[in-house]
This record gives structure tokens, sequence and C-alpha cells, in this order.
């Protein structure tokens, strides 16, 4: 990709296939020989990082495509069988879902970079602009991705997104209609969103190659900005970049490990554990923190065009940023004023991320349109006009001599960007978290045997919940996603096959048509799921007052509570992620027979401590003696609740003992890699620096 | 082309770059082995192909059924004592996959013959009481099986597998 190579083969077979295809001298040019300037800075291994993140996104998704169904009815239910019962499937999806979030996290980092070091400058501007389409199409393609699980976050954020385009006027509504293929957001939404996030990885994938090909055209910038001049001035790719890229990438693969083993819901959202429903909007509709930024300038507009205008200006701007900063230096290590400004920039950035988590009312909303300003300031006032006052300090002559200046200390500042970054990070990713304010109490947290690294469910406490739920919550609830023969299952409640078989045989299931074409019950058997009380919604809902019971196979997942500031820093560092479990014990022991003074709670229902809103349609499930266990537990409604509670979180996650031991082995594999790999960095590089 | 030329330690450094290799190596290998392992049954088609029971009563002499099991058709068929006779008295050794008559059926049974209706070629489901040989005859390209099931005339390799089963009483079997 970088001119003429002098590469030379010896063996005739290869020089064969390389006089009618010389792709050899192609790889040899680009990724061996090619010269990278001597004082990158880790930085720069985010391109790499990129790269490794979009292969493991192509491969995963792949995967999971071979397993998925994209059709309304039965989309929630294959992602479900993915994760309970294909080999590995638990990994593949985690690997996936917190895969999207770590690919942006790099992609901010890339493009903060560039930002910072004027990477978009001549002779770059197609390089920067290539990048900015990259962007765009991951933003597209990550949307589009996050629809396809079919959970109440899924439906309601592509109903949303969707209706961003009925804003264009005249024509809203018909491109609207047309993006559905119906008259709301439905299965033939769910099927061409599905074939265009198979589609777009490797879209992006192209543009990556021009992406690529234009970086090895102009060279890479270096963190003095200034050009290359001398053969002094650079190392060869390999192996000096390729090692300490793979340094690089096999650190940013420990943290990527981290929630994919130990915290895979963190960036998530407990509703889309909800199958999606029409007819009913979550309570705080928050986009996957990648878009937050973007999202807080959507909503801080408050005219519908204006606003829609506004989000995608943030994003088209970037484009246009090798004109608007005109300033001749790259970069901004020498641009006293021009540093000052990016970081606040940052801080502006992270700021609207975590307004785009928050509820839009009050200070919020006016923090936002100040935010949103300072966004644009940024690019159409500060930039262009620094580029006309500011007062560049002296460049080094040459890279070569950057280099030799830098010897004497510079820990100080590249410490303070990674606490910077990482608090800010930090508070992004929470803010996702955050967006449920109710005025309410929390409930209270319990000590899980299952949680933290190494935990493990308590056998003891599955058996007699499943007891609580078969005397009790059955009667009600559905337990759908849950076989007998998962009673079975290594990491489950420690029953044996025959014992599970066992079980199965005191259900009645129903089964047919037979040779006769009728319908008929026969004995359960291992591979059948616990029949549901109800035969359908409606019979759930005349049954119960109007309310439907959820089925409580995800309850423990598919429930949870604001941890607000700053406790979802910390959870990232505890691992604490036993918000479902907490909440759903609370509600279980919630319930108080008289309302405290000015509640009035409406016929039907009943005063739950922790509920939102306080009136629950379900009455008192449990009290004191209602179950009684062969082991001698306490016959308690607290017993019950932690049991049962211990058992459902069970059923939500039947791999999850598999996840925190396969976790173990990796981080030990990975510390150990990262290790030898930043010992072999040093040894190539000793005689480079 | 590479410029690391520490002279002075050649031996640890070269120890250094192998053990990173070889980590490498093995995580690499380890890293594929999820990504190949999915692709076996899952939990729930394993679940699934759990043992069936099949009531013969119904299945009148000279007659045969198809059932499924782990998606497979399996032909039982209810032999007449023509079909046995024939089976029987073919000499073992001439056959292009020699197997007896009575190692293909369960002892006491002998007119219930289980197979596997896969034709050993290449896949196709044979047609019952079709052919030359009284047996089974395969559309695809003319393999012929007799009233056992074994390979006679034709391409396919074998004679039709025989799945694992056994009586749970005179009228009933159990596959799997």
């Amino acid at each position: 990709m970088s001119g003429p190579s002098d590469f030379q083969l010896t063996n005739p077979a290869l020089k064969w296939i390389e006089r009618r295809l010389p792709i050899m001298g192609l790889v040899h040019s680009s990724f061996i020989a090619y010269p990278t300037p001597r004082n990158l800075n880790y930085w720069w291994t985010f391109g790499a990082i990129l790269s490794m993140m979009l292969g493991v996104q192509i491969l995963t998704g792949v995967i999971l495509a071979m397993h998925y169904t994209p059709e309304a009815t039965m989309a929630f239910k294959s992602v479900e069988s993915i994760v309970r019962d294909v080999n590995y499937g638990w990994l593949l999806r985690n690997m996936h879902a917190s895969g999207a979030s770590m690919f942006f996290l790099a992609v901010y980092i890339h493009m903060f970079r560039g930002l910072y070091y004027g990477s978009y400058k001549e002779p770059r501007e197609i390089l920067w602009i290539l990048g900015v389409i990259i962007y765009l199409l991951m933003m597209a393609t990550g949307f589009m991705g996050y629809v396809l699980p079919w959970g109440q976050m899924s439906f309601w954020g592509a109903t949303v997104i969707t209706n961003l385009f009925s804003a264009v006027p005249y024509f809203g509504e018909s491109i609207v209609t047309l993006l559905w293929g119906g008259y709301s957001v439905g299965n033939p939404t769910l099927n061409r969103f599905f074939s265009l996030h198979y589609l777009l990885p490797f879209v992006i994938a192209g543009v990556v190659v021009l992406h690529i090909w234009a970086l090895h055209v102009a060279g890479q910038n270096n963190p003095a900005g200034v050009d290359v001049k001398t053969e002094k001035d650079t190392v060869p790719f390999t192996p000096h970049a390729t090692i300490k890229d793979m340094f690089g990438t096999s650190c940013f693969l420990i943290f990527y490990a981290w929630f994919i083993f130990y915290m895979p819901n963190y960036l998530g959202d407990a509703d889309n554990y909800i199958p999606a429903n029409p007819g009913v909007t979550p309570a705080h509709i928050v986009p996957e923190w990648y878009y937050l930024p973007f999202y807080a300038i959507l909503r801080s507009i408050p005219n519908k065009l204006a606003g829609v205008i506004a989000m995608f200006s943030a994003i088209i701007v970037l484009a246009f940023l090798p004109w608007l900063d005109s300033a001749k230096t790259r970069s901004s290590k020498y641009r006293p004023l021009a540093k000052q400004f990016f970081w606040i920039f940052v801080v502006v950035c992270i700021l609207l991320g975590y307004l785009g988590a928050q509820p839009p009312e009050g200070i919020y909303v006016i923090a936002g349109r100040i935010l949103t300003a300072c966004y644009f300031a940024y690019f159409l006032i500060v930039l262009p006009l620094l580029a006309r006052i500011e007062t560049p300090r002296p460049l080094p002559n040459s890279i070569a001599d950057d280099v030799l200046a830098k010897s004497s200390g510079k820990a100080a500042p590249m410490v303070s960007t990674i606490i910077a970054i990482m608090v800010a990070g930090g508070l992004l990713f929470g803010g996702a978290q955050s967006a449920r304010a109710e005025d309410q109490d929390v409930p209270p947290s319990v000590k899980w045997s299952f949680a933290g690294p190494f935990g493990k469910f308590d056998r003891a406490s599955m058996q007699r919940g499943l007891k609580v739920y078969k005397e009790v919550c059955s009667a009600c609830h559905a337990l759908s996603y849950i076989a007998f023969r998962n009673l079975g299952d290594p990491g489950g409640p420690g029953y044996s096959t025959a014992q599970a078989a066992a079980l199965a045989a005191e259900y009645k299931v129903k089964d047919g048509p037979n040779d006769q074409g009728e319908m008929f019950e026969r004995p359960g058997r291992p591979a059948d799921y616990f029949p549901s009380p109800f035969p359908n919604e409606q019979a759930a809902r005349v049954a119960n007052g109007g309310a439907y019971p959820p089925d409580l196979s995800l309850i423990t997942k598919a429930r949870s509570y604001e941890r607000g500031f700053p406790w979802f820093i910390f959870d990232f560092f505890s691992q604490f992620q036993e918000q479902g479990p907490n909440y759903v014990s609370a509600i279980l022991q919630g319930f108080e027979d008289k309302p405290p003074a000015g509640v009035t709670i409406p016929d039907g229902s009943y005063y739950n401590k922790y509920f939102p809103g306080h009136a629950i349609k379900m009455p008192k499930p449990l009290s004191d003696g209602q179950v009684t266990f062969d082991d001698g537990s306490p016959a308690t409604v607290a017993q019950y609740a932690h049991d049962v509670t211990t058992f459902l979180m069970w059923t939500a996650e039947p791999h999850m003992e598999a996840r925190k031991r396969i976790g173990l082995q990796v981080f030990v594999f990975l510390i150990l890699f990262a290790g030898l790999m930043y010992f072999t960095k040093k040894k190539v590089w000793a005689d480079a620096h | 082309m590479t410029t690391a030329s520490s002279a002075d330690h050649p031996t640890r450094r070269d120890f250094l770059f192998v053990a990173t290799g070889a980590v490498a190596a093995v995580g690499t290998a380890a890293a594929v082995w999820p990504l190949v392992s999915q692709m076996n049954p899952d939990a729930s088609t394993i679940a699934a192909g759990a043992p069936i029971e099949v009531d013969l009563a119904p299945i009148a002499e000279g007659q045969d059924i198809k059932v499924f099991w782990r998606g497979k058709p399996i032909y039982i068929s209810h032999r007449t004592k023509k079909q046995i006779d024939e089976a029987r008295s073919v000499p073992v050794a001439s056959l292009p996959d020699p197997a007896s008559d009575q190692s293909r059926v369960k002892e006491g049974h002998d007119q219930w013959l289980v197979v596997i209706g896969i034709c050993t070629h290449l896949g196709c489901i044979p047609i019952a009481h079709e052919g030359n040989y009284d047996g089974f005859f395969c559309p695809c390209h003319g393999s012929q099986y007799d009233s056992s099931g074994r390979i006679r005339q034709g391409p396919a390799p074998a004679n039709l597998p025989v799945p694992p089963y056994q009586f749970v009483s005179n009228t009933k079997i159990q596959i799997g």
C-alpha cells in the first residue's frame, strides 16, 4: 500500500505466485517493512485494538446468527436459548454484547486521540473523513444490533430512533413507514434490521481497508505532529509496532474480559430482559451509553426538527474538522490553548453523556442546552478562532529529537489522563444505569452466595426455592424458559438426572396430535418445560384482576433500581450485580397491611414498600409457615424470599457458575500473557529508544 | 528487517520470544474451542433426541410404518414368512456387506425388522416393498436392499443400519 517495494523472494513457487498476484509484497510493504514513527505512544495502539474488535464482532456475530431467529414472536426466545442451550452460547453472546461497548469505547479513544494530536490535518483529511464514515456506520450497526434481542428497550429504541425521521418535512411519515415496512415497528422491521445488521459490518470492513490505505499513503501522524524526515525517525512496523500493538491489545482484552465474565449486564438495561410489548413503553427510554451525548443534544432542543438536525450535525461537523481547525501545528502538545480547550471538550462530551441518561426535566434540560452550545462552540468558534490567535510553542526539529527530549519525566500527564478517562468512562457507563429516578425506598442489599467473582449458588437454598415456587408462585407465574432437564444440569440445583425425570413425571403435559388427530395429556419428560398456569395472557389477566403475572424465568435480570452516583462507579470494581435479586427479595417482604398515612391504594391493589408507585396487583404471596422445609430451615417469609430469589437467579442465568469459573481461568491466562508481551515488547524496543 | 540484536543474551531473549509465542498459541487454541463447539447439537436438541416408544400392535403382517427418531426416518417392517425365509436363505458370504438376518433382528421377534431408512450411499430415503429383493429400493441411484435391509445391488457400500432399540413388551419397542 505504500508504493513500490524492494521485497525479494527466493522460493520459485512463491515467485511464480508473486509475479501474478503481488500479495506477499503488499503485505510485506504494508505490515512488515512499513516505516512507523518511533515516538508513537500507546494511544496509537487503538487502531489495532479496533481492528481486533471488528474481527471479534464479525466472528461472534456470524456465529450468533447461526442460532438466532429474526422473527418477532421467536427472537427473544431464540436469544434465551442461545445463552441457555447452545454450547458456550452465553460466552459468545456476552462477547458480542459487551464487544459493542468495547468497540465504541475504543473508537472514542481513537477519535479523541486524533483530535488531540491533530491527525485530521493536511495531508490526512480523507483518512479522517473515512473514519467519520466508519463511525456513522458503527452507530447504525450498533443500533440495529440492539434491536435484535427484541426486548422492551430493543422495541422502544427502534420506535424512537426510527421516529427521528418523521421530523423530515412533508416526507417524514412516508419515510418512517418505509423504514418500518408496516404501520408500526414489527416483524418486517426486525427482519430488515437483522439483514442490515449482518451486512453493515462488512461495509465497515471495506471502509476500514480504505482507511488503512489512506493511512499508509499519508503515513502515520505522531505525538510530536512533525513529519517523518529521515530513516532515523522511524522503526519498521514489524516487529516494533506489531509487538506494541499486541501488548496494547492484550491489556485491552483484560478490560474486555472483565465485562464478559463478571459484569455482562453492567452496560445493558434490565428492561431488555422483558420481551417486547407494543402496548407499554418503559418508564425511561435510554439508549446504550455510547449514544448518550447525542441523545442529550437531541433532547435539549425544544423543536422536533431542529433537535434531529442538531443531533445529526453533531456528528457531521466532525467531517469538516480539517477545515474548521486551520492551525498549522498538529499536536496539541505544542498548542497551550488548544490543549486546555480539548480537555474542556472531553468533559463536555462526558457530561452530555451523563445528561443523556437523566430524565429530561428541570436542571437537566438547562444543563443540556448549555453543554450543547459548548459542544458546537468548540468546533465552530473555538477551533477556528484559536487557529488565528494562538501562538504555538516551538516544535522539535524531528521525531528523533522528540524521542531524545522525552527521556525526562512525562509520566505525570499520562497518569492524569488515564485517571480522567477512567472517571469519565465510569460516569458515562453508569449514566446509562441511573435513569430510573423514582421517589421510593431502595431495596436493601442482601448477602447472596452467588455474588462476587467466586460466587456459587447455594444448592440447598435453590432446592427450597424450587419448593416455594412449586407450592406458591406457580399458581400464577410461569417459568417457561426452564425445562425439567435443567434441574439436573451442572451449576443448577444439584438434582440427579433421575430426580429431574421423576419431578417431570409429576406434571401433566399437553402433547399431540396423536394418530387420531387429537391432543392428549401425558406425564412430563425431562425435555419438557415447566407448564404455564394459564393457557394465554388473557386468561391470566382475567384470573388476576387485570394484571398479567410475569414469567419468572428472567425476573431477577429484568428488574433493577437506580444505584446513583457514585455507586455505579464502585459497582464496576466490586462487581456488584445484584440489584435484581435484591429487588425481588424486597418485593416479597415489602407488603404492609396498612399503607402509611397519606398513601391511598386503589381497590384491587396492595401496598408494597418497594414496588414503584407502591400499588401492586399481587396480594401478599408468602406468610410464615406456608411452606414446610424438610431440612429444618425456618419457615419464615424472609427465608422463603431468600430461597426463591436464589432459585430465580439461577433460572435467569443457569450458566453463571461456568461464567465465573471460566472467567477466572481467562484472567489468569490474560495477565500472564500481557506480562510476557510486556517483556517481549521491551526486548524488541531495547535498541529503538 | 528486524533490529533486535542484543548479542549479549541471545538465549534468554530467544526463550522469552518462544515462551510468548507458545502462550499465544495456547490462548488461540483455547479461544477456538468454543467457536467450534457451538456448532454441535445444543442441549435442547440433545434432550429432544431422547428414546421414543412405538406401539407395534396396529402393524399387520406385510405392512411397515415409518417413525422419526432424532430426525431420522426409522422403518419398522412386520415381515411375512416369505420375506424372512428369503433373507435367511441367501449365503451370507455372498453379500457385499456380510451379516446374517439373525444378527439384524431381536431374537424371538424375527418378524420385526427395524432399520434406519437412510440409503448408505448418499442419504436418500429408500422406498419399501420395491426392488428385486422384496426389501427396499433407493430411487436416487438405484441401490437395492433385501428384506433384511442388507445391500444387494447398486452403489451403496453398506447395509441399512439397525438403530439401538429393545422390546419393552411383545408389542412395544423403545428406540434409542
